[in-house]
């Protein structure tokens, strides 16, 4: 099902790029091109075939990890002669930003998913208190504010008053662990602080729609201690749409880690997205949003089967 | 490193006093059972509150922290708004709309507060700006607060940015701009999404099969990724004409949009098509837009209304991150999401000088600031039509 969508997709993001007026040939060169020179291009990047031969072209190139030669990046082999074997592919382009990304995400999700969690069954042992209450108000206004006011809030205060962190991002290959991991904190902080706060209410929801239940009663009357009643009994009942929250929230990280990126100047997919959007490079452009889908639909199955699987009724079905 | 051991060991400390506390209090009060029943991590709570009160006052009193001293200001006046306006509400008005007000709680009230002065802001900015939303006057870089001392100009109340725009007169034309273009969005993507959720729940079938089947194909693919996509497709098609991008913008977000609508409206409906009433009306012989108008829509405005409500926020949320990026709402127009971008500089000169910063600050707050405000609307309105007290 998933590599299905998957396809479908990619078959939107093909037509959609192919919509584009003109010819990119002829975008290259400009309008005082020789006819002869855009049709030499035409042949270089596969123009002159039909829409569908070119689909199936760049589909078997992608499955083979092949993404096409960038725009921006590409020398053309009718120009240059021979082929020099230099030129860079989309994939040398993207292959360390992926990575970039990805440790960001990642760094984001170890902070993140605890913490939420964790406020959320506070939230929900002290529902309606105080801190509840305070809790409340600041996740809704952390979940209802722009990624880049939370960024900036966040390089005001840890960056520029107090000098803790460095504000921009420069990472590069070969950085010791300790030192990427101190200029990732400012951009993981920020995504922290966004994604938090939804995943720390559906928590809290999860757990305070099962007190109602005999078998909760049932534990508090023989006496036991609200927190051991909330981590013992409600919340792996409450797991299976937990799980499922903190999946889509990952899924979510994919679209903010664009703009979040954009405003640490972390060198990762969202940044090379959004730039090669200015430029309209075209193989870029599709070949991201084809990365960026493909990793939304796969988290979003991942919930599914995780789900399925912390649910006894559902593992061995009848 | 250290950091963090200061943390674990301050929050052990602070472990340590409650517990003494607790024990002190469960002596002197002769164990009444608040005490005695109390658990330790309910007095950690008064304790760390107690200790996060007087870092506070603490910090009120460093001269450094501007910000600090700012931001509680705020928090005091907005609060205190938002209270006059509930009393306001409630002895002005109709006998509904006093006890609506009657029964809100202050965040909701503070949010009816602030989305009334944006709509006031976004009608009349024509009247309410001091310039015109794209003049340039001679003056570049003045911060805001109006003090010649401290380099402000009275003539312009917030400051102009690098080109010498007036500050004040652009945060109000984006009211204008960015909420208009924004509700507009959020207005076709309910026509879209909505008649077509209710065709797809009345009429089931093959026709609901595949607009399902589109809808599903199209959320798979993450929105603001999407909307980035297209927008490339649509500068190009838009060439050197900036106003025809922004329609392009619009038209995009409402499509992508639309799908989320559509789930919901076609859930809403379903769940209502099967009613008693609905049959009747059909066997009545009543027309689908008998049905569509009279009988389903009043029973799915409340839940449509909230997501409304919800959807404005991520539409409002997409376009200023669109344009933030540089690729939504095109210069001429003033914009909140292009002003951050543009000012976002200015925010590493907080430690010389604090009203630099707050120049990107404004804009970005003014997005969040009505976001919120939204929120807390919607989350009380889906308090209320729930009936869910605990």
């Amino acid at each position: 099902m998933g590599l299905l969508t998957l396809f479908v997709v990619s078959i939107i993001i093909f037509t959609a790029v192919n919509m584009l007026p003109g010819d990119f040939a002829q975008a290259i060169l400009g309008q005082s091109a020789t006819p002869e020179a855009v049709a030499a291009i035409r042949r270089d990047l596969g123009l002159d075939q039909p829409p569908i031969t070119r689909y199936f072209t760049w589909l078997a190139g992608v499955l083979q990890g092949d993404l096409g030669t960038s725009f921006a990046q590409a020398n053309f082999a009718s120009f240059v002669g021979e082929d020099s074997g230099t030129r860079t592919t989309v994939a040398d382009q993207i292959a360390p930003r992926i990575k970039n990304t990805l440790f960001l995400a990642g760094v984001t999700a170890v902070i993140a998913v605890p913490f939420a969690i964790g406020l959320g069954i506070l939230a929900a042992l002290y529902r309606n208190s105080a801190f509840d209450k305070v809790s409340n108000v600041f996740t809704l206004t952390s979940i209802s504010s722009p990624e880049f006011f939370v960024a900036y809030i966040l390089i005001l205060f840890l960056a520029v008053l107090n000098p803790w962190l460095p504000s921009l991002s420069n990472i590069y290959d070969g950085m010791a662990f300790s030192d990427r991991l101190e200029k990732t904190m400012l951009p993981a902080l920020a995504l922290t602080l966004v994604v938090t706060a939804h995943m720390m209410r559906m928590t809290r929801a999860a757990i305070i729609n099962l007190l109602a239940s005999p078998y909760i009663e049932m534990a508090r009357l023989k006496g036991m201690k609200p927190m051991r009643v909330i981590v013992h009994h409600a919340l792996p009942n409450a797991l299976a749409p937990i799980i499922n929250v903190v999946a889509l929230n990952l899924a979510y990280l994919v679209t903010g880690v664009v703009v979040v990126e954009v405003v640490f100047v972390y060198p990762g997919v969202g940044q090379l997205f959004v730039d090669s959007v200015k430029i309209r490079d075209i193989p870029v452009v599709q070949a991201c949003c084809l990365i960026f889908a493909a990793v939304y639909i796969l988290l979003n199955l991942l919930a599914d089967i995780l789900s399925i699987l912390s649910n006894p009724r559902l593992r061995h079905p009848k | 490193m250290i950091t963090l051991l200061w943390i674990i060991g301050g929050l052990l400390a602070l472990l340590a006093i409650s517990w003494v506390l607790r024990k002190l209090a469960q002596v002197v009060t002769g164990n009444k059972p608040r005490f005695r029943d109390m658990p330790l991590a309910v007095a950690l709570g008064y304790v760390l509150g107690v200790v996060v009160l007087a870092f506070g006052v603490w910090l009120w009193f460093q001269p450094n922290a501007v910000f600090f001293r700012w931001f509680v200001q705020g928090l005091a006046i907005s609060v205190v708004a938002a209270f006059i306006f509930r009393w306001l509400g409630r002895t002005v008005g109709t006998k509904t709309t006093k006890k609506a007000f009657r029964q809100m709680p202050l965040t909701a009230s503070f949010g009816f507060l602030v989305i009334l002065i944006y709509a006031i802001c976004a009608i009349f900015a024509g009247v309410l700006a001091p310039y015109g939303q794209a003049e340039v006057f001679q003056n570049v870089n003045v911060l805001p607060g109006g003090n010649p001392a401290t380099g402000g100009d009275p003539a312009h109340l917030l400051g102009t940015d690098q080109i010498g725009r007036d500050l004040l007169t652009r945060l109000i034309y984006g009211a204008q701009n960015t909420v208009g273009i924004a509700f507009a969005t959020v207005c076709l993507a309910f026509l879209v999404g909505g008649s077509l959720g209710f065709l797809a729940a009345v009429f089931g079938g093959w026709l609901d099969n595949i607009l399902s089947r589109i809808v599903d194909v199209l959320m798979a693919i993450p929105s603001l990724i999407f909307a980035l996509l297209l927008m490339t497709i649509a500068s190009a098609w838009a060439g050197s004409q900036q106003w025809l991008l922004t329609v392009y913008m619009v038209l995009i977000i409402a499509l992508i949009d639309s799908t989320r609508v559509f789930r919901l409206a076609r859930a809403v409906g379903q769940s209502i098509v099967v009613m008693d009433y609905v049959e009747a009306a059909k066997l009545r012989g009543e027309g689908l837009g008998y049905l569509i108008f009279r009988e389903i829509l009043p029973n799915a405005t409340a839940p449509l209304l909230a997501e409304l409500g919800l959807r404005f926020c991520f539409v409002f949320l997409t376009i200023s991150a669109l344009s933030f990026l540089g690729i939504g709402i095109q210069p001429p127009l003033a914009d909140w999401g292009t002003m951050v971008r543009d000012l976002a500089q200015f925010i590493n000169f907080a430690a010389f000088s604090p009203l630099a910063a707050a120049l990107p600050l404004m804009a970005a707050g003014a997005i969040a600031l009505l976001t919120v405000a939204v929120n807390f609307v919607v989350d009380w309105m889906l308090h209320k039509s729930s009936g869910l007290k605990e």
